[in-house]
């Protein structure tokens, strides 16, 4: 069963320019569709400006979409009052990539990880301590690090307590927004295992948003390639990688470069002209769709 | 085989009487026309490293012991005129952020220029024609009308572009890039990667490519040389390093790469 659908899913910025000259609008997500099933790890890839940061971020409504729905357990969240998202964000939660500056320094990491279960009342000091060392030991950190301030860790320890925060409600739906793309590929190996370990004990959703085609083909079951605000490609990662169909994943494939020094080099160049942007997504394949 | 570039022992230190050395008897050779790869993780050392060949390290880091030898001189015993005279003339630098690398309030022609006419290799009428035609040799389209432009008005790729114009407008014959295509999305990175590999041919440069990313190893380096904590662990021809990594590290790193298959044939073209 799905628990995320998201249809249609839109949101236009409006960029002005000045006093004479008329803004124009940017269509950062425009007409997105895709579900994620119970326990899925669902890959959302493209590159910089492909819009898939602000999908991420409107779903959770950090970012209010144009248009749109978005069921979550078959509830449509944009179609929530303000008190009612609050309640909702218990079950959806953010990693954001940058563990510098998404934990405050001045705060010690302890209550950087309790404070979601201040905001939302839960339990008592005491058993808010408990959890807390609870979700420490979750993430594998040590207890007595509740203590240090965030200036105090490594890149991949901040991951894990973004991580940790991010637990502390018990969501069912994680959106991983980059979330180990600014590691050492040693270091990232480890959140990356550490995240398939917790959706596996925690029975977790993942929404996992990166540019990382290597990434997403090793751990997400499904995937969504997205261009210019829009999916251009979806479905089974193994369809999808075993058999590029549209020219921008067909682009975006042959420029990862491949560990061996003597494979040969087919890159292909990206001809915008070569597709219709304007296409709809249609099947290609079992699970598979391209906008061809 | 000759050698452009033989660094012997350096040593480098930001605080003698605590820390171990940042860079710890380091020593490798690079020939002419080739590349070398640089790989290790973030704080491994590998940059300093590459700023101190051109003593570029910042106090409190100094170069407390070795050679760098460069064209039959030893680099760490010129001094700070002779080793200007050096800099960006014979050895340039292509830096991973090219936002912060170049001069905001400068039109990015005349910051190719500026590296021509300060080693007085051409004047500034001349240096302006070279910047248009070192603009067309990157594959900056429309180049007469791009060297009029800041850099703010060129996309990520672009300013890299006018990066790699800058370090080859002396045509020098080594060229150091620190994580030159990090900062860029895959696509961009792929261009970027043809267009360094085609103006080596080209320009007959040597290359130190430094990197965490053994994928662009595997598609640019002749040789591979492995740091980690300040030392090179292993050093060695790009497919054995690859195929056949000797130190447990270089295994390590291997193995998390994610995605390490080799060859995707399975993929329909």
């Amino acid at each position: 069963m799905a628990l995320l659908d998201v249809r249609r899913l839109t949101k236009h910025f409006v960029r002005k320019h000045g006093l004479f000259r008329p803004p124009t609008i940017v269509k950062a997500v425009d007409d997105v569709s895709f579900f994620i099933d119970e326990g899925e790890m669902f890959g959302l890839v493209g590159e910089s400006g492909s819009g898939k940061s602000t999908t991420g971020r409107c779903i959770l409504r950090l970012i209010e979409p144009t248009a749109g729905e978005v069921y979550f357990r078959n509830e449509n969240v944009l179609s929530f009052s303000k008190t009612r998202m609050r309640l909702a964000r218990r079950d959806m939660q953010i990693v954001f990539q940058d563990p510098y500056s998404s934990l405050n320094p001045r705060m010690r990491v302890g209550p950087i990880v309790e404070e979601p279960l201040v905001i939302h009342g839960i339990g008592n000091a005491e058993e808010r301590r408990a959890r807390v060392a609870e979700l420490f030991e979750l993430v594998g950190l040590e207890p007595d690090h509740v203590r240090r301030y965030p200036h105090e860790f490594s890149g991949g320890q901040r991951q894990r307590i973004g991580i940790a925060r991010a637990l502390a409600l018990n969501p069912a739906l994680i959106v991983a927004d980059e979330a180990v793309s600014a590691l050492d590929v040693s270091i990232q190996a480890q959140i990356v295992s550490l995240l398939l370990d917790l959706r596996a004990r925690l029975k977790l959703t993942f929404l996992f948003i990166a540019h990382d085609l290597r990434l997403v083909e090793n751990i997400c079951s499904r995937v969504a390639v997205m261009y210019l605000g829009r999916i251009v490609e979806m479905g089974d990662t193994r369809a999808l990688f075993a058999r590029p169909t549209h020219p921008y994943t067909q682009a975006l494939l042959s420029a990862i470069p491949v560990l061996d020094p003597d494979a040969p080099r087919q890159r292909i160049a990206l001809d915008a002209s070569s597709f219709n942007p304007g296409a709809p997504l249609q099947a290609v394949g079992d699970d598979h769709w391209a906008r061809v | 085989m000759s050698v452009l570039l033989d660094v012997q022992h350096m040593t480098v230190t930001f605080d003698q009487t605590r820390r171990a050395p940042v860079v710890d008897d380091v020593s490798f050779t690079i020939a002419p026309g080739e590349t070398l790869g640089l790989v290790g993780e973030s704080g491994s050392g590998k940059s300093v490293t590459a700023l101190s060949i051109l003593r570029l390290v910042q106090p409190p880091g100094e170069i407390t012991g070795g050679r760098v030898l460069f064209e039959g001189r030893d680099l760490l015993t010129l001094s700070e005129r002779e080793m200007r005279g050096v800099r960006g003339a014979r050895i340039s630098l292509i830096f991973q952020e090219p936002m912060t690398a170049l001069n905001p309030v400068m039109r990015v022609g005349d910051q190719v220029a500026e590296a021509l006419t300060a080693h007085g290799l051409a004047s500034r009428a001349d240096a302006r024609l070279r910047a248009t035609e070192l603009f067309e040799a990157v594959r900056i389209p429309d180049p007469a009308r791009r060297v009029r432009d800041y850099p703010h008005q060129l996309s990520g790729g672009m300013r890299q572009r006018v990066m790699i114009a800058i370090a080859l407008a002396c045509r020098p014959p080594l060229v150091i890039a620190d994580e030159p295509t990090t900062a860029l999305d895959v696509t961009i990175q792929a261009q970027m990667l043809d267009l360094m590999r085609h103006l080596q041919a080209e320009f007959g440069l040597a290359l130190l490519l430094i990197t965490h990313d053994f994928g662009v190893v595997a598609e640019m380096a002749d040789r591979v040389a492995v740091m980690r904590a300040g030392r090179i662990v292993e050093t060695g021809p790009v497919r054995q390093i690859l195929r056949a990594p000797s130190h447990e590290y270089t295994r390590q790193l291997l193995a998390a790469v994610p995605g390490m298959r080799v060859a995707r044939s399975d993929q329909a073209r």
